[in-house]
């Protein structure tokens, strides 16, 4: 099962293993990694499951919609890696993709 | 010895309050109660990508089951609790066992309300709450299947519009002038409308449904003096708060479990949250919410209560509903009497109404628009107070308001 790895703010790292077509929010949640909310569930309706994705990875990675563009923009200090995680579905070429988590989602 | 706290309810609430508990630091034992078969789980998709058949089943849980492990959470599944008993703290159980409790938490949710008239136990007649009922409902919801929604409210329209994109014929009874009369402005219930109609779904407005007809399994939907043919009904007019456990305990209940800010009922080592509760909410104005925003924060404040360390609950409620590819996203309670204005155009299928009351943002409903729904979320926490002509200016982008 391809893996991605959670880097907190304080360095911590937590290696998961997602299912191929799952979210990576679903991932994180289901593992309960710290600092990924998702309080609406993956619906791109809470903008609480913001990830900042590692340079390498970026181009591996579906474009954003228009809705997830304009909730990221509000999301906790944005940065042009930022994605929504409930937005990045599991293919194999995101295996072994390492994300960082922001201080805050609120 | 270590202090046992019990969540009765194993939905999104109780799970929160497991997760919020740990985080806080509580160390004692815990234990999370359910009366379904499943650990607990989104019910929002239910009525939309699970219907639809795109989201598997196990991806609704909200926890893998090491979390239950890792938390040092109990989780007891397909047992309910029967009663409790406030002065020797226990609480008896279907199977029956009897827990003793140090603090209690009650998140049971809500259950449909049924539809009373004629008929209404004719198979083929469908309610959705429970991943059982979506289960229940799949081997009838086929293409090109007549299916009749009692109710246009949030469920009854997402089911409509699954059902519209699987090639079902679907009509709507509505018994209000126009849809989702409860929770959404004139605007948006008139925006929905032509989209449902663009679906190819009929709308029976105004039409209150008097009974269902049919020998073997429902065959009719008996609304305005006609026989409307129906090969299945999915019955969606609301819900009812589970409040009769706290009830029976004495606990103050009144359409639901009422709660002070803290979530405390009337009994300090028992709290509630969730559907379930009835509240003041930000204005002062007793509510009973039924959202997960309401589940998850209240849960939250719970937690902190139930460890010695009560914070008001005052968030902003907010919720979303998904029909077609449109998202409704709405914050703030809005309430008669609010001067409301539309920014943006309906047309383009892109808008937002405010909800104005004494000149402070009150409420938005968004369509297509998170920065509307989010700045308006922001602009309602902070009680803001913005000329209406500026909030209706498209020239003017929603970050100049935050």
């Amino acid at each position: 099962m391809p893996k991605v790895t959670f880097i907190q703010p304080d360095g911590a790292k937590q290696t998961v293993e997602i299912p191929l077509g799952w979210s990576v929010m679903e991932g994180a949640v289901r593992t309960n990694v710290l600092g990924i909310d998702a309080d609406c569930g993956g619906a791109c309706a809470c903008a609480t499951c913001h990830v900042q994705v590692e340079p390498e990875w970026q181009g591996k990675l579906p474009e954003k919609s228009e809705m997830e563009e304009a909730m990221l923009d509000f999301a906790i200090e944005p940065t042009p890696s930022s994605r929504l995680s409930c937005q990045l579905r599991m293919t194999s070429d995101m295996d072994g993709m390492v994300v960082r988590v922001p201080p805050s989602q609120h | 010895m270590a202090k046992h706290f019990v969540i009765i309810g194993a939905g999104q609430a109780g799970v929160q309050a497991v997760q919020s508990l740990r985080a806080g630091g509580f160390v004692g034992r815990l234990t999370l109660l359910g009366d379904e078969a499943y650990p607990p789980y989104q019910r929002p998709p239910l009525s939309k990508a699970y219907l639809l058949g795109t989201f598997a089943r196990e991806r609704l849980f909200l926890k893998g089951d090491e979390f239950y492990h890792e938390a040092g959470c109990e989780l007891v599944l397909n047992t309910r609790a029967t009663a409790i008993d406030r002065a020797a703290r226990t609480i008896a159980l279907s199977d029956g066992r009897t827990l003793s409790y140090d603090k209690l938490l009650i998140a049971t949710g809500t259950r449909v309300r049924k539809l009373r008239c004629l008929g209404t136990d004719l198979p083929g007649i469908h309610y959705l709450r429970d991943i059982a009922d979506v289960d229940g409902l799949q081997s009838e919801f086929k293409p090109g299947a007549r299916m009749a929604v009692v109710g246009g409210g949030y469920i009854g329209l997402e089911v409509a519009a699954v059902g519209a994109k699987r090639g079902l014929q679907v009509t709507v009874f509505e018994s209000a002038a126009r849809l989702m009369p409860r929770t959404v402005s004139k605007p948006v219930s008139d925006f929905y409308a032509q989209e449902h109609l663009k679906a190819g779904v009929t709308l029976e407005l105004n039409t209150l449904v008097a009974g269902f007809e049919g020998k073997d399994r429902v065959e009719a939907v008996r609304a305005g003096g006609v026989s409307h043919p129906a090969d299945l009904v999915l019955v969606g007019i609301g819900v009812v708060p589970n409040d009769e456990l706290a009830a029976a305990a004495g606990l103050t209940c009144s359409d639901g479990i009422v709660v002070d800010r803290n979530a405390m009922t009337s009994d300090p080592a028992i709290f509630a949250a969730g559907d379930c509760t009835r509240h003041h909410g930000r204005d002062g104005v007793e509510i009973r919410l039924e959202c997960v925003q309401n589940a998850i924060d209240q849960a939250k404040h719970a937690a902190l209560a139930m460890m010695d360390r009560p914070k008001d609950y005052g968030e902003v409620p907010w919720f979303w509903s998904d029909q077609y590819d449109l998202k409704l996203q709405i914050a703030g309670l809005a309430r008669p009497g609010d001067s409301i204005v539309v920014r943006g155009d309906p047309a383009l299928r892109k808008f937002a109404v405010f909800h104005l009351r004494a000149g402070r943002v009150a409420a938005v409903e968004a369509v297509n628009a998170a920065p509307e729904y989010l700045i308006g979320k922001k602009l309602i926490a902070a009680d803001a107070e913005i000329p209406p002509e500026k909030l209706v200016d498209t020239s003017l982008a929603m970050k100049a308001f935050a």
